[in-house]
Order: structure tokens, then C-alpha cells, then sequence
């Protein structure tokens, strides 16, 4: 039966949020990731995401390259455009003050912004899910094939960083980078290089977020800007720079966006999330899972 | 002081060449733009401003509007209404135009309105609503070109009146258009003995509107009414099709592109909605009187620009020949023209115009023909 009961409406909102928390859960991580080792929010993130979406548009829809061959050459094309952001307009700056590279990703969010559009122009670009449109039905609840895939890369993409920040040598390093850069150098560790890889890290990880989300939302240029947004509100409520916060707090949000829409009224899902964010920023400005002793030491 | 002398006459020269210049260009017409070629709603302005320049090449390379050749100060106002209201200054009071066509979207001509009313220049907005126009006494200088509104709304009404569909959900955009299209749904529901009994809305920039969905599902509505012009009204026969509801689904006039119907791809079939007749110019009967102008823009627009002719393009063709008509008829003062514009009567590519003191759009319901998706294309709804 089609008007499925309560539980099964529940569901239904439940999946809505899921997908929209793994989207903002994957912003969230790629803000993580520079900032753990710059200390700075790189506001070009959404637009690194958009990149992702279109570079897989034109691939596997205008040439068309099978999926894992597109996915591979975008996601490698938008870290190209990290590395190259970060050797361009970061490393050269003389004196790197938070705030001086902060407005850098600013500028650079609008310049990639406006390259898109001329590349890509203004229309909505959209493409064919991965595997079917045929909606599975789970309790009485349906949810696209589409969806589980998100779900899916988020889950892979936060064990792959997870172990990579905790386990490995260059993870390591790279966290002692953003905790005191000069004492990280001084114990013989390039910060240079570090950072450079922070960016292609972060763009891959926008890459495959655009990659995977675009044939459920299409994808134009000017998203990125909403997109950082909501990732941004992620980061922060979850406790800045850390994964498991992001993950979190982006779940927690598109869940609650979504029963909001379900349950209160569609007019007021936005303003429901941003309220949520106000309360945490008010009663833990660190965010849930932040760390206060640490967050004290932040240079903002 | 042989110096001195050159000088002077070298700058006495180039000063009469410029000022020949400027005298020059005080000889054409210059006539304002404010579309949103980029932003949300650069697939509304991006067709726009082609049209509007395609025209005022083949008007000058006509030779212009007796003698004077016409210059289109052409503005980006991004769908913003800061954007918007600066542009509009600009035009006014450092191009002195004598007119100005769009902007594009509801939001940004609302916000422009007090502007022009106040400036006296007569303005023919390419955007919708019927709040544009209404009331006539407080929108003496504004003037639009597509199909109202409130008659789309109409004309979706009577075809559910028709298929005896009587409970109705909403599901509308919260942009100005959208705003604008869900007050006329509520207005004119009562008429039509139309029962709404689901409201809901969705951001511009949204992505899933299921949750939306569900509670109209829950509210055991007959049919939905989706009412936007973002390209996120694509998702909605979506996520229609994810949820399996099986309803019918109407949406605006702002569903006027082939794009967007591509967007929503299989999900799209079987989609209604009240468009003006440019969409399907290949199913008319060649004897209607819109048949000639709708073919002779489709042909021109498609063979210069390489993509197919959407009806937003076919709004400042409009709006550029009701200006350059009345231009013809009496120069370029702005107060002249406003009344000259008053009294149109024009066969364009939004309908039969025919404008009066009363009514400032000059399109009633009849500019409408109820289309549908049918193999990715459009078509008359034939029923």
C-alpha cells in the first residue's frame, strides 16, 4: 500500500535525513582535513565538491567513460586543483596569518566559481544514477540505490581518514602540524609539504562527494557556496577538526532538517537547522564533540 | 610657443571629434536590460539577453527605428534584489534610458518597482506574477510581457475540475515566483471548489523534497501542484517516483524549458502544465495567428544560439517589440512611450496583446495551452 503508516512515513524521513547528513558529514570532513593542518576553514571546499560534480557529468555523460575510469580521472583532476590552489595563492604568502589565508580561500572559492560557469555554463547538469532509479522498499519506506552508495562512501572515506590521521606517519604528522607548526618543524617534519597535501586530500574528498551526490541533486556552478555552508555548520557543531564530530554532527543535522520538514513544516527546515547551530554555538561554542581544553587554544 | 599652438589645435581637434562622438551617440535610443544572466535564475536570463541582442541587431541592421539606430544598456542583476535595485539606478540616471525590459524574476521587479514609479520610466518586466501589474492605479509606469499567474492557476483548476480531481497538495518554491504562484493557488482554490489539503515548500537550492512528499501522500491528495522556476523543481517527479506515488502531477508555466524536463529524465513523463504556445509551435494548426511569429523566433534563436528556445526568451522578445512599437510610434520621451505602450495590441510569442488602462499584462487565460511531457518532449495535452 502506497500511504504507508506512521512508521513507515518515519522511515521515510529518516532516509531524507541520511542522505542529506552524509552530504554535509563529507563537506564537513574535506573543512577537516585543512584545518587540522593549517588552522585555517577553506572556504573553496563547496566549490571543490561542484568541480567533482561536473568533471562526472562531462565524463560519463558527454564522452561517456565508464564509472570507475571517470571517477578515478575526476577525483584525480580536482586534486590537481587543490594542489594547485594551495602551491598558487598558500604557499606563496609571506606572512601566513590565519585570517590572510582564510580570505585567500575566499577569493579563490569565487574564482573557481566563476571558471566553472564559463567551463561548464549555468545550466543545472545532471546525470544517470549509478545503479538503476528503482526505488528498494524497506518496511514500507523506499530509498534510492543511489542513496546507499552515499552512505557507503562516507563510511569508507571516514575509516580510510581515520586510520590515515591515527595510524600513519604522515597522518601524524600532519595533526602536530596544526598543533604547533614551529615545534613540528623544528622536530624535523616539512610542514610545506604537508599542507600541500592537505589540500589534495581535502579536494579528493570534495571530488568524491560531488561524484557521488550529483545524480540525486544535480549539479551547477553556483552550489558550492550553500553546500561549504551546511558543511561548515557540520564542522562546527561537531567540534572542529574532528572526523568522528563531523560524521556526527552532519548526520545529526540532515536528520533533524529532514523530520523538520516532516513533522513541523517544510517552511521552517532551514531555519530549524540554523537554530540548532545557534543553540551549540551559545551552550558549547566548541562544538558537541570538540574538544574544550583545545579549542581554547585556537587562533580565532 | 610654436608648441603651445600645436597643442592647442591638436586638442581642439580631438575635442571636436569627441564631442561629434557623443553627439553621435545621444542620436540612439537607448533602451535598459536587467536580466539575471547569471545566479539561481541565469536559465531564465541567459535566453533573454540573446534574445533581446539577436533583436536589436536585426533592428539596426534594418536600419533602426526611423533612422535612429537602438543601443541596449544591457545589466546582470544575478536575481538579486541589491543587485537589482543598483542596476536599475544605474541605467536611469547615468544611461538615461528611455525604458527598461525584465528583469527576469518576480523578486527583483517587486524591488524595482517604487524605483521606476518614482523615476517615470516605463518599465516591462519579463517576469510573472500577477502582483507585477496588480493593482493597475499603483503600477502606472510597470508594465509585463509572460502570461499572468493567476490565469495559469486557473487554467490548471478547470483541467482538474475536468478530471475530477478535487483534493489537491502543494508543494511551492519559497523564491518570489514561487511565493507569488502558492498565494495564487490559495486565492483561487475557493472558486474552483478546489481543496488544498497539503502546503508545503521547498528552498531553491534543496535537493530532496520527499519528506514534502510523504505528508502530501499522508494528506490523501489527488493531485500535486509543484510551482517553481528553479532547476531544483526537476526533483520533484523524482522523488514522486521514488516514493511510488502515482498521482498526477501538474506544475507552472516556470516549467518552460526542455532542460528541465530532461533533468527529470524518465521521472518527467506524463508531467502538465499551462505553458504559452512557443513550447510546442510543431503541433499548432497552421492557421493559428501566433503560428508565424512563434516558428520565425524558434527558427532564428535555435540556428544562432545552437540550443532549443525556451519560453523566458520568448518574454523579452516580447517585451523589446512592445517598446520598439511604441518607439516607432512616438520617440523616445519616457511618458510618450508609457502611453503608447498602454494602448498595445501585438500577436508575440506570450499570446494576443492587448493592453489598456485597466490591464497592464494584456494576456488572458487563453495565452495558455495545457502541455505535457510525452517522450521527452512537449506537446498539447490532448484531452
Amino acid at each position: 500500500m502506497d500511504s504507508g503508516g506512521q512508521f513507515s512515513d518515519f522511515l521515510q524521513f529518516l532516509f531524507m535525513g541520511i542522505q542529506r547528513g552524509c552530504i554535509y558529514a563529507m563537506v564537513a570532513m574535506g573543512f577537516n582535513i585543512i584545518y587540522n593542518a593549517t588552522g585555517i576553514i577553506n572556504f573553496a571546499q563547496g566549490e571543490f565538491v561542484v568541480l567533482g560534480g561536473l568533471m562526472m557529468v562531462t565524463l560519463t555523460m558527454v564522452l561517456p567513460l565508464p564509472l570507475p575510469v571517470a571517477f578515478m580521472l575526476t577525483a584525480a583532476f580536482v586534486m590537481a586543483v587543490g594542489v594547485l590552489m594551495e602551491r598558487a595563492t598558500i604557499n606563496p604568502v609571506k606572512n601566513p596569518s590565519v585570517l590572510r589565508l582564510i580570505i585567500i580561500t575566499i577569493a579563490v572559492s569565487i574564482l573557481i566559481k566563476g571558471l566553472a560557469m564559463l567551463f561548464w555554463g549555468k545550466e543545472s547538469r545532471h546525470m544517470r544514477h549509478f545503479s538503476g532509479e528503482e526505488s528498494l522498499h524497506v518496511l514500507g519506506a523506499t530509498i534510492l540505490p543511489q542513496t546507499l552508495w552515499i552512505i557507503g562512501a562516507l563510511v569508507l572515506t571516514v575509516g580510510l581518514f581515520v586510520y590515515f590521521f591515527n595510524y600513519t606517519m604522515t597522518g601524524k604528522s600532519m595533526r602536530a602540524c596544526a598543533i604547533n607548526r614551529d615545534a613540528a618543524r623544528l622536530a624535523g617534519i616539512n610542514d610545506r609539504n604537508l599542507i600541500m597535501l592537505s589540500f589534495a586530500l581535502s579536494a579528493a574528498i570534495g571530488a568524491i562527494a560531488g561524484i557521488i551526490i550529483t545524480p540525486v541533486i544535480q549539479m551547477d556552478y553556483g552550489r558550492g557556496a550553500l553546500l561549504g555552508l551546511k558543511g561548515f555548520g557540520a564542522a562546527v557543531v561537531g567540534g572542529l577538526g574532528n572526523s568522528f564530530g563531523a560524521v556526527a554532527a552532519g548526520l545529526i543535522l540532515g536528520v533533524i532538517e529532514a523530520m523538520a520538514a516532516g513533522y513541523i513544516s517544510s517552511h521552517y527546515m532551514d531555519a530549524v537547522a540554523l537554530l540548532i547551530l545557534l543553540i551549540v554555538l551559545f551552550v558549547r561554542p566548541s562544538g558537541i564533540f570538540g574538544d574544550r581544553e583545545a579549542a581554547r587554544f585556537k587562533e580565532f | 610657443m610654436k608648441k603651445t599652438v600645436l597643442a592647442l589645435a591638436v586638442g581642439l581637434v580631438l575635442l571636436t571629434v569627441w564631442g561629434g562622438m557623443v553627439y553621435a551617440e545621444t542620436e540612439e535610443i537607448r533602451i535598459g536590460c536587467l536580466f539575471a544572466v547569471t545566479g539561481k535564475a541565469a536559465w531564465l536570463g541567459e535566453p533573454e539577453k540573446k534574445t533581446a541582442e539577436m533583436l536589436a541587431d536585426e533592428i539596426n541592421a534594418a536600419g533602426g527605428i526611423n533612422g535612429r539606430k537602438i543601443k541596449l544598456i544591457i545589466e546582470d542583476d544575478q536575481a538579486d534584489n541589491t543587485r537589482a535595485v543598483t542596476a536599475v539606478k544605474k541605467l536611469i540616471e547615468k544611461d538615461k534610458v528611455c525604458a527598461i525590459i525584465g528583469p527576469s524574476v518576480t523578486g527583483t521587479t517587486m524591488a524595482i518597482i517604487p524605483i521606476m514609479q518614482e523615476a517615470k520610466i516605463p518599465l516591462v518586466s519579463c517576469a510573472a506574477a500577477a502582483a507585477i501589474v496588480e493593482p493597475v492605479a499603483e503600477r502606472y509606469w510597470i508594465f509585463k510581457t509572460p502570461q499572468k499567474d493567476s490565469d495559469a492557476v486557473r487554467r490548471i483548476y478547470e483541467h482538474m475540475i475536468s478530471k475530477g480531481i478535487k483534493d489537491v497538495g502543494l508543494i511551492t518554491a519559497t523564491s518570489g515566483f514561487g511565493d507569488a504562484g502558492r498565494t495564487q493557488l490559495k486565492a483561487l482554490a475557493a472558486e474552483y471548489k478546489i481543496n488544498l489539503v497539503a502546503d508545503e515548500t521547498y528552498a531553491p537550492t534543496d535537493t530532496d523534497m520527499t519528506a514534502q512528499l510523504v505528508n502530501i501522500r499522508k494528506a490523501n491528495a489527488q493531485a500535486v501542484i509543484n510551482w517553481s522556476i528553479e532547476p531544483a523543481q526537476a526533483i520533484v517527479p523524482k522523488n514522486m517516483k521514488q516514493l511510488n506515488l502515482t498521482i498526477p502531477l501538474y506544475q507552472s508555466h516556470g516549467f518552460g524549458n526542455i532542460k528541465y524536463a530532461e533533468a527529470a529524465g524518465e521521472a518527467g513523463e506524463g508531467i502538465i502544465f499551462p505553458a504559452g504556445r512557443l513550447l510546442a509551435v510543431d503541433t499548432l494548426a497552421a492557421d493559428h495567428p501566433q503560428k508565424a511569429v512563434l516558428t520565425e523566433y524558434k527558427t532564428k534563436y535555435e540556428a544562432k544560439f545552437n540550443e532549443p528556445v525556451s519560453t523566458f526568451g520568448g518574454h523579452a522578445f516580447d517585451a523589446l517589440h512592445i517598446v520598439v512599437n511604441a518607439l516607432k510610434k512616438v520617440g523616445d520621451d519616457p511618458a510618450k512611450l508609457r502611453d503608447a505602450i498602454e494602448t498595445t495590441e501585438f500577436t508575440g510569442t506570450g499570446g494576443a496583446f492587448k493592453m489598456s488602462a485597466q490591464d497592464h499584462s494584456g494576456l488572458d487565460k487563453n495565452a495558455f495551452e495545457m502541455l505535457t511531457v510525452k517522450g521527452g518532449k512537449f506537446v498539447v495535452l490532448e484531452d
